[in-house]
C-alpha cells in the first residue's frame, strides 16, 4: 500500500495537475463572461418588440444548443481556424485558448438565454405595462424593470449553466488545449499503475471546483428571493 | 402641499381653449381572434373632463382604456391625443405614453422598488430630472395621495389601497395630460375602496383629464361629468351620471342597472 502511494504522489512531480486545472478555470471564468453577455443579448432579442430580431435570437438558441459541443469546438479549430485561417492569436497555444472560449461562450450562451427568458416568464406582465405606461422604452424598461426582477427566478437555471460549462470546459481538449481532460489521458498512458488514482483526483478536482458554485447560486437565490 | 400643480394645471387649459378634444376616438374597431371587442368607437374627452365607463364585463371597457395609451393595438380606426395620432411603435409611442397616466386594476407597482423609487424612475429616466428634485416632487405627490409616510417600504409591505394610492402618485409623476384609470377599486377590498376614490375625485376637482372604467356609482355621481356606457363593445349610451343612473334610455343599460342596483 504505502508503495502504491509513494507511486502515486510520483505523479505529481512528473504532472503539472494544478496548472491543468488553472487551465479549466480560466476556461470557466472567460467563457462565462462571453456566454453571460452573449446570452444575455440574445435574450433581449427573443424579448423584442421587433418580430425579425425574435426569429434570429430564436434561430441561435436552436442551432447552438442542439448541436454537440464537440463539434462546435472541432469546427472552430479544424473548419475556421485550420481551414479558413482565421486565427484568434499569434500564440499557438494562446490561440487554441481562445478559440475553445469562443465555442464555449457560443454553445453556453444559448443556454443563458433559455435561463435568462425563463426568469423573464416569472415576471408579471403588469410589470411591463406598467413601465410601458409611464413612458419606457424596450431598453430602458428591459434593464430597469424586467431583467432585476428576472435574474431572481433565473438564478438557478443560470447555476446549473455555470456547473454545466465548468465540467464541459473538459471538451476544450478537442480544441487541442492542454487542459485536465487532456493531461489525464497522457498521464493514463504513461502512468497505468495508478490509474484509479488518477480518476480519482480528477474527479475530486471538479467536485472541489464545482461545490462552492453551487453553494453560491443557492445563496443568491435566497438573498434575492422575492419578498412576499 | 400642491401649491405647485394645481394652479399650472388650471392656465394651461385655459390657454388651450376648451373646443379641441384632449382625447378622440374615431371609428375604432378591434378584435380579438374572432371576438369583435371594440365596434366603431367614437369618443371625444374634452380637457378637464371626467368621463365614467361603465358597462357588463366583456363589454369592451377595458380594451377601450387600455386602446387608448396602446397597451392593446387597433384593428382600424384612429386615436388622437392632444390632436396627435397615435403613434404604432418606438420612440414617438414612449413619449405620448409619458403624457398619459395609467392606473391599473392590479396596482402593477415595480416590485424591486420602494414606494418612492416607483415614483421618481419616471420622472429621472423618462423626463430628465435631478434626482433630488423628482424625490422632492415625489415626496409632494405621496403627501398628496397621503402615502408620504411609507416612502421607503416596498409595495409589498403596503396594503391594497395604498398601493394603489401610490400608483396614483406614480402616474401623476408624469405630469401627464390625461388619467386613465382600469377599473382602479376592483381588486381591492371594500374598506379600501373609498381612499382610493377620495384621491380619485380630489384629483378630478382639480381639473384633471380622467377616463374611468369603474363599477362605482358613488364616484360617478360625485365625480363624472360624463357617463359612457359599453355592452358588447358598442357605445351603447352617453350621459350624464344623473340622467343616466335615473333614466336610462337603453334597454341594455335598464337591464344592466337594474343588475346591479337590484340590491
Amino acid at each position: 500500500m504505502s508503495d502504491y502511494l509513494t507511486d502515486f504522489v510520483s505523479l505529481f512531480d512528473q504532472y503539472d495537475v494544478l496548472a491543468a486545472f488553472w487551465v479549466n478555470l480560466r476556461l470557466t471564468f472567460f467563457a462565462a463572461l462571453g456566454s453571460a453577455a452573449l446570452g444575455a443579448l440574445i435574450a433581449l432579442m427573443r424579448i423584442s418588440p421587433i418580430a425579425s430580431l425574435r426569429l434570429l435570437g430564436t434561430g441561435y438558441v436552436n442551432l447552438f444548443r442542439n448541436t454537440p459541443l464537440t463539434i462546435i469546438l472541432v469546427f472552430l479549430v479544424l473548419g475556421v481556424w485550420s481551414q479558413l485561417g482565421i486565427s484568434l492569436s499569434s500564440d499557438f497555444d494562446q490561440n487554441f485558448f481562445n478559440w475553445a472560449v469562443l465555442g464555449l461562450s457560443l454553445y453556453h450562451a444559448a443556454f443563458v438565454c433559455e435561463a435568462i427568458r425563463s426568469g423573464v416568464n416569472t415576471v408579471p406582465a403588469g410589470q411591463a405595462e406598467a413601465a410601458r405606461a409611464i413612458g419606457l422604452s424596450f431598453l430602458p424598461a428591459a434593464r430597469l424593470i424586467i431583467f432585476p426582477q428576472a435574474l431572481r427566478g433565473a438564478i438557478t437555471p443560470l447555476g446549473n449553466t455555470l456547473i454545466a460549462l465548468t465540467k464541459n470546459t473538459t471538451v476544450a481538449a478537442a480544441a487541442s488545449v492542454t487542459e485536465i481532460s487532456s493531461l489525464m489521458k497522457t498521464m493514463i498512458e504513461f502512468r497505468p499503475d495508478v490509474i484509479i488514482a488518477i480518476f480519482l483526483v480528477v474527479a475530486l478536482g471538479f467536485v472541489l471546483i464545482v461545490v462552492p458554485v453551487g453553494l453560491l447560486t443557492t445563496w443568491a437565490s435566497r438573498k434575492l428571493a422575492v419578498k412576499r | 402641499m400642491s401649491h405647485t400643480t394645481p394652479p399650472a394645471a388650471a392656465p394651461a387649459s385655459a390657454a388651450a381653449g376648451t373646443a379641441e378634444a384632449l382625447v378622440r376616438m374615431s371609428h375604432v374597431n378591434k378584435h380579438f381572434g374572432d371576438l369583435h371587442v371594440l365596434r366603431d368607437i367614437n369618443l371625444e374627452v374634452k380637457r378637464g373632463e371626467v368621463v365614467v365607463v361603465i358597462g357588463p364585463s366583456g363589454s369592451g371597457k377595458s380594451t377601450l382604456c387600455r386602446a387608448i395609451n396602446r397597451l392593446e393595438s387597433i384593428d382600424d380606426g384612429e386615436i388622437l391625443i392632444d390632436g396627435k395620432r397615435l403613434p404604432e411603435e418606438g420612440k414617438a409611442l414612449a413619449k405620448l405614453r409619458a403624457d398619459v397616466g395609467m392606473v391599473f386594476q392590479s396596482f402593477n407597482l415595480f416590485a424591486h422598488k420602494s414606494v418612492l423609487q416607483n415614483v421618481t424612475l419616471g420622472p429621472v429616466k423618462v423626463r430628465g430630472k435631478s434626482g433630488a428634485e423628482a424625490k422632492k416632487e415625489a415626496m409632494e405627490l405621496l403627501t398628496r395621495v397621503g402615502v408620504d409616510n411609507q416612502a421607503e417600504k416596498l409595495p409589498a409591505q403596503l396594503s391594497g389601497g395604498q398601493q394603489q394610492r401610490v400608483a396614483i402618485a406614480r402616474a401623476l409623476a408624469m405630469e401627464p395630460k390625461v388619467m386613465l384609470f382600469d377599473e382602479p377599486t376592483s381588486a381591492l377590498d371594500p374598506e379600501m375602496i373609498n381612499e382610493v376614490l377620495d384621491t380619485m375625485v380630489a384629483l378630478a376637482k382639480q381639473g384633471m383629464t380622467m377616463i374611468v372604467v369603474t363599477h362605482e356609482m358613488g364616484f360617478a355621481r360625485k365625480a363624472a361629468d360624463r357617463v359612457v356606457f359599453m355592452a358588447d363593445g358598442m357605445i351603447v349610451e352617453e350621459n350624464t351620471p344623473e340622467e343616466f343612473f335615473t333614466n336610462p334610455r337603453s334597454e341594455r343599460a335598464q337591464d344592466f342597472l337594474g343588475k346591479i342596483l337590484g340590491h
